[in-house]
């Protein structure tokens, strides 16, 4: 069984339809004792990070992802979820993240040329970094869906994709256990759903 | 790079998909739900529903339409029709949309705007305009383009996104159901005024005027249509071959 992470943060209805779509036994759940049974877990997230990490925190949510996480269980954070994997972010101030993964989350504001707009929104290619099995079913020249104003760096020990947006941004992290993706696989169609598959079958 | 993309955009009045032509004489086009399917797999970048029922149970009814589309088609989803309070936006984003559109209801209360944008994000809030010339003015129309709203359009949509639309469709009245050709001259002012993307409607009745919008203003993001995808006079993948040979930067 694989849970989504309620937190309050929000919408998870395309992200359970997805799984579902794909014959997953899925369940949504801000439950300790279901987090503790899941065999996989999603963390997904939209909005500020500053506020989704309060919320996780408030919950004590946190603890029960990184407890489960230290036990070998299988996690992928999407979009916003990837970020609060990391140690860092400055998004509006100075957060601490989960700190499951080294990196940090820095605005795009500054570091691309000015005339690229914000946020990073709408289709683009992947580019793969390295080999994992949650990349096996995507090609050279696959887009995916990306809708973010941060990104992630100082994760190279992690990185397997980026895209090409003025730099190339950090796509998709995954080391041991741990994983993410900063576009929603959710809406990428065909390209997406093979990375939900993956991450069913990791 | 971010690729170019193509939206088709469903218009739903109980339950069925209609197309009007100059925003007159309804035709009833199919199934919601199937042709959702179909373009999602044919490449189609992201759907658009204008919700133009009235009625109560026409609403509700678009909802759960809305609902099925989302369960099966996994690319993002703009909904946009009714739209009056961020109440109406919790709707429709409980069903499965990404993004919502605006329109009569930001004309009548713009801190609507400003409202959805604080609760859900600026990437969830799409302003979308119908703009007519009058009298030598781009003037704002409202309640599906029958309303002169004596706004000029550039203000009305700079003020738009400085409340927090992240996203414009600019749909010309002038060249709408017309297919002679997207309406480069309001779409060029629109695209220089404002630094969110910005989504052409109106007027495109071949894969060219596809590649004349996107050679002649090359930071235009989208281009959306309706009934020449529904009738099959412009298929989607031809569509994005056409573009692909054509230097433009599309997902195949």
């Amino acid at each position: 069984m694989i849970v989504i992470i309620d937190y309050g943060v929000g919408n998870l209805f395309s992200l359970r339809s997805s799984f579902e779509s794909l014959g997953a036994d899925v369940v949504v759940s801000d439950d300790e004792e279901v987090i503790a049974r899941a065999d996989k877990i999603i963390l997904p997230g939209v909005g500020a990070f500053g506020d989704a990490i309060a919320k996780l925190r408030s919950a004590g949510l946190d603890k029960v992802v990184i407890r489960e996480v230290k036990k070998g269980k299988k996690l992928l954070g999407i979009c916003l979820g990837m970020q609060l994997l990391f140690e860092k972010s400055f998004e509006y101030g100075e957060w601490e993240g989960l700190g499951l993964l080294r990196g940090t989350v820095v605005p795009m504001q500054g570091s691309i040329p000015s005339e690229l707009m914000i946020p990073h929104i709408g289709w683009n290619a992947l580019i793969k970094k390295r080999e994992h099995p949650l990349l096996a079913g995507v090609s050279a020249g696959d887009c995916v869906y990306f809708v973010h104003s941060f990104y992630a760096e100082g994760c190279e020990d992690s990185l397997i994709a980026t895209a090409e947006y003025g730099k190339e941004l950090t796509a998709m992290v995954a080391k041991d256990n741990v994983a993410g993706a900063q576009f929603h696989p959710e809406k990428s169609s065909s390209v997406g759903l093979s990375i939900l598959k993956a991450f069913i079958d990791w | 790079m971010i690729t170019k993309r193509i939206i088709p955009c469903l218009d739903v009045k109980d339950g069925r998909v209609v197309k009007g032509v100059n925003f007159a004489g309804l035709n009833d086009v199919s199934s919601p739900e199937r042709l959702s399917e179909f373009y999602s797999a044919c490449g189609a970048d992201e759907l658009v529903f204008y919700d133009i029922t009235a009625s109560a149970e026409g609403r509700a009814l678009f909802t759960d339409i809305l609902t099925k589309v989302a369960r099966t088609v996994f690319i993002p989803l703009t909904v946009g029709g009714g739209i009056n309070t961020v109440d109406d936006f919790d709707r429709v984003l409980k069903c499965g949309a990404d993004k919502v559109s605006v329109n009569s209801g930001a004309i009548r209360n713009p801190e609507l705007i400003s409202e959805a944008a604080r609760k859900y994000g600026n990437q969830c809030v799409v302003i979308s305009a119908d703009i007519k010339r009058v009298d030598g003015d781009f003037r704002v129309f409202a309640k599906g383009g029958r309303v002169d709203t004596g706004m000029s359009a550039i203000p009305w949509i700079k003020e738009c996104v400085d409340r927090g639309a992240g996203e414009v469709v600019v749909n010309s009245i002038d060249t709408d159901g017309a297919k002679s050709g997207f309406d480069i001259e309001l779409l060029r002012l629109v695209r220089s005024a404002v630094k969110v993307p910005v989504i052409a409607s109106g007027g495109a009745g071949s894969v060219k005027h596809f590649i004349d919008l996107f050679k002649e203003i090359p930071d235009i993001d989208a281009g959306l249509a309706a009934s020449v995808f529904h009738f099959g006079e412009i298929k989607i993948p031809d569509l994005k071959r056409a573009l692909k040979e054509n230097g433009i930067t599309v997902r195949m």
